[in-house]
């Protein structure tokens, strides 16, 4: 059996959270066909895709309905069979404006024809991700065949799978490992084939025995052809399963400002987004749905729900029971990074991983006060910022100061914000400061 | 069909915030000063209460004056004026009138603190301004300490010398260590429990040391700054005391050493954010501490050392101020590139 490896380097900072994972035993449950979807067109970071059917068609599950001639763009597959009723630009929960496909279902989820890719090489194999549709299902967004069609410099010797899923609430990669085994090491199986890495670690925090008993039973069967696969516990501590922490816990390196994980040769990938690969490659079917937890203490019942993608987001609450009482808060995400939404009468994109609804009073509240400078949030950051001086710094619009201060290392992972006594909103300041650095590069 | 009636809050992220607020780690502060004030009104008496209290609600008083007169927000509730308040008493004999009090509480909270912008924008520590423009304004006064537990008699309490002038007074050029033996000084346990004169809040080294671990425990303070601020001074009475381990450890129970190490050189405002900074920081007290208790005029250097200190923060901030994740050193750079 593989030992399970302890991190090789422990990273600074973070914070300690409380998990509130009440769905961790909860297994995904496949919700019935929605009466329509609304499927947008922009669902990845990159270039939003182009309709290519009309009203009044007929579309079966997993037929594509929008591509994009874009490199930085993933294809559209319809999530349910049925009609289209019209194609218009709808809001969607992050307030951007997308051309989207609204399809009445016929509840049949009558399936299109799926075969297998045909995958010999690296070229293949990239073709094959792009034509899954995937985009990285942690909820960046971006479209996995960028990330994984490599320069040919790059020398990429780690490919490092994330299911630390650190953020609260959120169960549904753990779920991936518990139900998803067989997905996982195909997925692994072949990245690591045709980008030609050699090693590989699944990095799990060690609040999650049973994912890792699963995880290092498959990596064993994986080891039978060649001591590849391995299993890293983490320290579950916020924000572990960032890309950054992640690859330093693993390797010990470091990204430097500005670079991207290839740079310190790895390539790192959610363990829904891996399983998803494998199964792909042994089905040919694309991206129409996705794993989801809806939880929070104004759901009914909380659960982890298997959705169409372009699902309202009301008919999944009302498949969860529906609220306890009025909520106050509803976040779309996990309650560190995810993102405060207006309203649920917005569909499922491919990125979303979870809708916490929360009651009134329930998520505290601080009143902003002046900076007393106790320094919790340096100590809080895992990338070695001073948030409260670029803070300081944003609000002059210093803008060599705020170059110097490192604020494009950011990743809003909101540790500082969450520790500061005086409740300052301190990720919106990084946010700003971010924006005032790119307007003054932009002018020059 | 799930309906949202009213408006969702929308807010950035984090949605989640920890339950530390800056009235509460005040709260902590006081809390972990309350051993030293009871330990107080048991060796100096009543006088300890009067004086603590006025000094408390003068503060508070200024402060609640001060920002409305400068029409900002009422502040009295986070608390930081108690703790100055608190802080000034605790550096002032038993024997002080109380309208100096009042005064050194209007230097330190309305001169130190508000002028400059109020809490976290204050450069150097209210409280020390406070006691040092008393120390100025009234020597003998603030000189004036009695022997403990003189409330207890009924004659007039007599004047007292503290341990560090009965040393200071005895150091011979070449030997200043001896001065341990040429000065009557009470015992190291008395020094440890406080029955000796001195400033109020200074003298129980155990109630200091138990609000110290209470800050520690409930992470209001990192150990780095106390240690190296007593052990940067252990060290050098040590060598100057030619290895006099007695000496050393009259050094450190005496005068202010404790109280400002635990209490006011940690300081958030006036004391550097990151590790490097707080041990340079804490080394240069400990230094100039060390110094004015040797070289100086005066028997006691805390409060000068911890003034010198904080206005030297910027600078030392400017110095120490970590590398952004992942960044590589100039030299290192060229090598790999």
């Amino acid at each position: 059996m593989t030992g399970v490896l302890k991190a090789v380097k422990k990273g600074r900072g973070g914070v300690d959270i409380a998990h509130r994972k009440n769905t961790a035993e909860m297994s995904v449950v496949r919700i019935p066909a929605p009466p329509f979807v609304q499927i947008p067109m922009h669902q990845n970071i990159g270039a939003p895709c182009t309709p290519i059917v009309k009203a009044g068609d007929r579309v079966l599950v997993g037929q594509l309905i929008g591509d994009s001639e874009a490199y930085v763009s993933a294809p559209i597959y319809s999530s349910v069979s049925g009609t289209v009723r019209e194609i218009k630009d709808v809001k969607l929960a992050s307030g951007i404006l997308s051309k989207t496909v609204i399809i009445d279902s016929d509840g049949l989820m009558e399936e299109a024809e799926f075969t297998p890719p045909v995958v010999t090489d690296t070229e293949s194999f990239i073709k094959a991700v792009r034509a899954s549709g995937l985009v990285g299902l942690g909820g960046a967004g971006f479209p996995a065949h960028v990330k994984l069609n490599l320069p040919q410099t790059a020398k990429i010797d780690m490919l490092i799978i994330n299911a630390a899923e650190c953020e609260p609430y959120i169960t549904v990669d753990y779920r991936e490992c518990l139900e998803n085994s067989e997905n996982i090491l195909l997925g692994v199986e072949a990245v690591s084939k045709y980008l030609n890495t050699k090693d590989v670690i699944i990095a799990v925090e060690n609040n999650k025995p049973k994912a890792i008993k699963v995880l290092a039973d498959i990596a064993d069967r994986d080891n039978d052809r060649g001591d590849k696969v391995k299993i890293m516990k983490l320290k579950s501590r916020y924000p572990q399963g960032a890309e950054k922490m992640i690859i330093q816990s693993a390797t010990g390196r470091k990204i430097p400002p500005g670079k991207l994980p290839s740079d310190v040769g790895c390539v790192v990938m959610n363990v829904a987004s891996i399983a998803f690969v494998g199964r792909y490659l042994a089905t040919g079917k694309p991206l129409i749905s996705r794993s989801m937890t809806i939880d929070g203490s104004a759901i009914k019942n909380p659960m982890n729900v298997r959705v169409p993608i372009g699902t309202m987001m009301d008919y999944i609450i009302d498949y969860c029971g529906g609220f306890t009482e009025e909520p106050e808060k509803i976040v779309c995400g996990g309650p560190m990074m995810g993102m405060a939404i207006t309203g649920i009468n917005y569909p499922v994109v491919k990125g979303y991983n979870a809708i916490l609804a929360f009651k009134k009073g329930d998520l505290a509240q601080k009143k902003e006060t002046d900076c007393i400078r106790c320094g919790r949030c340096a100590a809080a950051c895992p990338l070695s910022l001073i948030p409260t001086n670029i803070e300081r710094f944003a609000k002059i619009g210093d803008v060599s100061k705020l170059k110097h201060s490192g604020a494009m290392v950011c990743m809003e992972c909101g540790s500082c914000a969450y520790s500061c006594p005086a409740g300052k909103p301190l990720v919106q300041h990084m946010r700003l400061a971010k924006s005032i650095i790119r307007e003054a590069e932009a002018k020059k | 069909m799930s309906e949202i009636k009213e408006k969702l809050v929308v807010s950035a992220s984090p949605h989640f915030r920890s339950k530390d607020t800056t009235a509460g780690i005040m709260r902590d502060v006081i809390i972990a000063m309350v051993p030293a004030l009871i330990a107080s009104a048991v060796i100096f008496g009543y006088r300890t209460l009067i004086i603590t209290a006025v000094s408390v609600i003068s503060c508070v008083v200024f402060e609640f004056l001060a920002r409305k007169v400068m029409k900002r927000n009422n502040t009295v509730g986070d608390l930081s004026a108690v703790v100055t308040g608190m802080l000034l008493a605790f550096n002032l004999p038993s024997t002080m009138p109380y309208w100096m009090v009042v005064i050194g509480a209007f230097t330190a909270i309305v001169i130190a603190k508000q002028f400059f912008g109020g809490i976290g924008q204050n450069f150097v520590n209210p409280a020390l301004i406070g006691r040092i423009v008393l120390m100025s304004s009234f020597p003998s006064q603030i000189g004036n300490f009695i022997a403990p537990f003189a409330y207890r008699d009924t004659v007039d309490a007599v004047t007292t010398a503290t341990p560090l002038a009965q040393m200071a007074s005895v150091y011979s050029q070449d030997n200043i260590g001896a001065a341990v033996d040429g000065a009557e000084l009470p015992s190291l346990i008395n020094m440890f429990l406080g029955v000796r004169a001195g400033c109020l809040g200074e003298v129980c080294i155990a109630a200091l040391l138990i609000g110290f671990v209470y800050l520690l425990i409930r992470k209001v303070i990192s150990p780095a700054i106390p240690l190296t601020f007593m052990g940067t001074v252990a060290v050098i009475m040590l060598i100057a005391g030619k290895g006099s381990l007695t000496f050393t450890a009259y050094q450190l129970m005496s005068g202010g050493l404790v109280l400002g190490a635990v209490f006011m050189a940690t300081d958030y405002t006036t004391s550097p954010i990151s590790l490097k900074g707080k041990i340079i920081y804490a080394l240069g007290c400990g230094i100039i501490t060390s110094l004015i208790r040797i070289f100086g005029s005066l028997p006691e250097g805390v409060s000068f050392s911890i003034i010198i200190m904080n206005i030297l923060v910027p600078h030392i901030e400017h110095f120490t101020t970590p590398k952004p994740f992942g960044t590589v050193k100039e030299k290192k750079r060229e090598a790999v590139e």
